[in-house]
């Protein structure tokens, strides 16, 4: 691949081509090596966007606020991730978050189904790459939908300006696992499905762990929604307005994208370094060492500091 | 749209996991086929971008184009396929995608030959097993030349 044509590839999709945002939203899900030339590229352009997560149990209604925050965002060009999970087992997904999204949203906004495929690490640098080429790309705001379950798919929500974690009537159980990351992570709370009986009732449950303890000067709003009715969605994009507008006066904008920015470059550190160790492994001289392991010669823990040592020459100090 | 200059050295390489836009045209509600397809493509270890009922030509091309995909693959139950599926061919060529289109559902023996005359990549029908649905979309995709 060379310089020109992906030079020219932004171009189109700066000017709304969505075959050639596709093409390069592909080449960064792959994290293949053209993945770094189009991340590169992409820095360029990007920083402009308003990056929003929204978060939250298997069928909360995610992807149905999604469309929705969209539509009344009024932004000329709106972009979605839409990120859910492969299967362990056979690698394959079935991406359905589209099927709620489309009667709800204008053919200006940009719609990307993306899976998880396998590694929760290469998510970690897959997801702000294509947020960078969507920004790149002149869209604006850019919605991550993340399923809020693993710690992995939350911190990748979490990596946004303003941080949207939808609950439901009797939420509880269905997030119990996690539900302190979710909670950490807010920054609007939503209660959607409030159609339904005792949504009041979750606002309470709520509203007393905020009470218990908020961090800093801003306490997350809840908003109720019903957004197959799009009740409630122009009040959850007011508290998402005023959100980023507390985001500039506090200076927290800043503080929290230089925290993105470096935590970006520890989640590639890792995956690079998961990627090259798993490559002297491969070669002939960590073949020999595995197989002495194999034989009971060797114990795997001092095979595996000979193995790192040809990587990393000195072990840092332990903290 | 034309050919985009700079994409096509770039284009769809058709490389794994496939990426298959699965969706209804127009007003036929039959879609219990269509979400067994979904789940067997899934299990075949494809990415399923599952688009569901009442979808346009337009609205195919423009899920295509953003998702990157790899292959449409449509289900026609309501006799309107020797219409729908030539004009869904029409606007793949049109945009200049490059994807094959496949069928199931209910299509006559009769109404195949004249699909895949139109341009229609492989027409499946009722009792098409697990391994055949794979094999015809991965064949779909094989048949389409790299360079686009
Ligand atoms: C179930 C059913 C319904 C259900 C649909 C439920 C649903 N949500 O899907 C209900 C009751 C709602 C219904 C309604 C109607 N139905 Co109806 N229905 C059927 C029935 C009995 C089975 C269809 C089915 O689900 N099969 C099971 C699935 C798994 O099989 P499949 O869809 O064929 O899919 C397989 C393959 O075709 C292939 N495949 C399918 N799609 C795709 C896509 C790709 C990409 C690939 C690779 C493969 C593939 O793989 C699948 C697995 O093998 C058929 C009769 C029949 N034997 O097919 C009639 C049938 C389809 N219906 C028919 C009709 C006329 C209607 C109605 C118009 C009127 C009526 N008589 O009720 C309404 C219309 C509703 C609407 N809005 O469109 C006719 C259609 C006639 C035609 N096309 O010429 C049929 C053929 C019955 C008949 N013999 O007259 N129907
Ligand atoms: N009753 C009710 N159902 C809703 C509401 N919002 C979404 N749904 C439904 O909940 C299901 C899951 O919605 P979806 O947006 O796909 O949830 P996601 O999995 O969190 O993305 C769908 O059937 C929606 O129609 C709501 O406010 N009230
Ligand atoms: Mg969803």
């Amino acid at each position: 691949m060379n310089a020109p044509s992906l030079d020219e590839l932004f171009e189109s999709a700066r000017t709304g081509n969505r075959r050639a945002l596709g093409r390069l939203l592909t080449m960064v899900e792959r994290q293949d090596d053209n993945a770094v030339l189009v991340s590169e590229r992409a820095h360029r352009d990007a920083g402009q966007a308003r990056v929003i997560g929204v978060t939250g149990a298997p069928g909360s209604g995610k992807s149905t606020i999604t469309g929705r925050l969209a539509a009344v965002s009024g932004a000329a060009r709106p972009a979605i991730l839409a990120i859910d999970p492969s299967s362990p087992l056979t690698g394959g997904a079935i991406l359905g978050d589209r099927i709620r999204m489309d009667n709800n949203v204008s053919s200006s906004t940009f719609i990307r189904s993306m899976a998880t495929r396998g590694h929760a690490g290469g998510l970690a640098v897959a997801v702000p790459d294509a947020v960078r080429v969507l920004d790149a790309a002149g869209c604006n705001p850019i919605i991550v939908e993340t399923v809020g379950v693993g710690q992995v798919e939350v911190t990748v929500a979490a990596a946004a300006d303003t941080t949207v974690v939808v609950v439901t009537p009797g939420w509880g159980d269905a997030v119990q696992a996690n539900k302190a990351g979710l909670l950490e992570v807010a920054d609007v709370f939503v209660v959607n499905k409030a159609d339904r009986p005792d949504a009041h009732g979750a606002r309470r449950d709520l509203e007393l762990m905020l009470d218990l303890g908020h961090r800093g000067d801003w306490r997350a709003p809840i908003v109720l929604t019903t957004a197959t009715e799009g009740e409630g969605i122009d009040d959850l994009w007011s508290e998402i307005e005023r959100h980023t507008s507390y985001l500039h006066h506090s200076g927290e904008l800043i503080r929290r994208r230089c925290r993105r920015r470096r935590s970006e470059v520890t989640d590639r550190i890792e995956l690079g370094l998961r990627d090259r160790a798993l490559h002297i492994i491969d070669d002939q001289s960590g073949e020999s060492t595995m197989v002495r392991v194999e034989r009971h010669e060797l114990s795997p823990a001092a095979a595996a500091e000979q193995l790192l040592a040809t990587l990393i020459p000195d072990k840092p100090p332990e903290e | 749209m034309s050919e985009t200059p700079g994409i096509s050295p770039l284009s769809a390489d058709h490389q794994e996991p496939l990426r298959v836009v699965l969706a209804k045209l127009g007003f036929d509600g039959h879609d219990r086929g269509l979400k067994v397809v979904a789940r067997t493509l899934r299990d075949a270890g494809m990415e399923v971008i599952y688009l569901g009922l009442r979808q346009t030509t337009d609205s195919i091309v423009a899920a295509c184009e953003q998702e990157d995909a790899d292959v449409i693959g449509l289900s026609m139950h309501n006799a309107g396929h020797l219409t729908l599926a030539p004009r869904m061919v029409q606007a793949v060529e049109e945009a200049g995608l490059g994807v094959p289109v496949v069928i199931g559902g209910i299509v006559p023996a009769e109404d195949v030959t004249v699909l895949i005359e139109a341009g229609v990549a492989v027409v499946l029908g009722p009792g098409a097993s697990t391994e055949e649905v794979v094999a015809a979309v991965r064949a779909a995709v094989a048949r389409q030349s790299p360079a686009r």
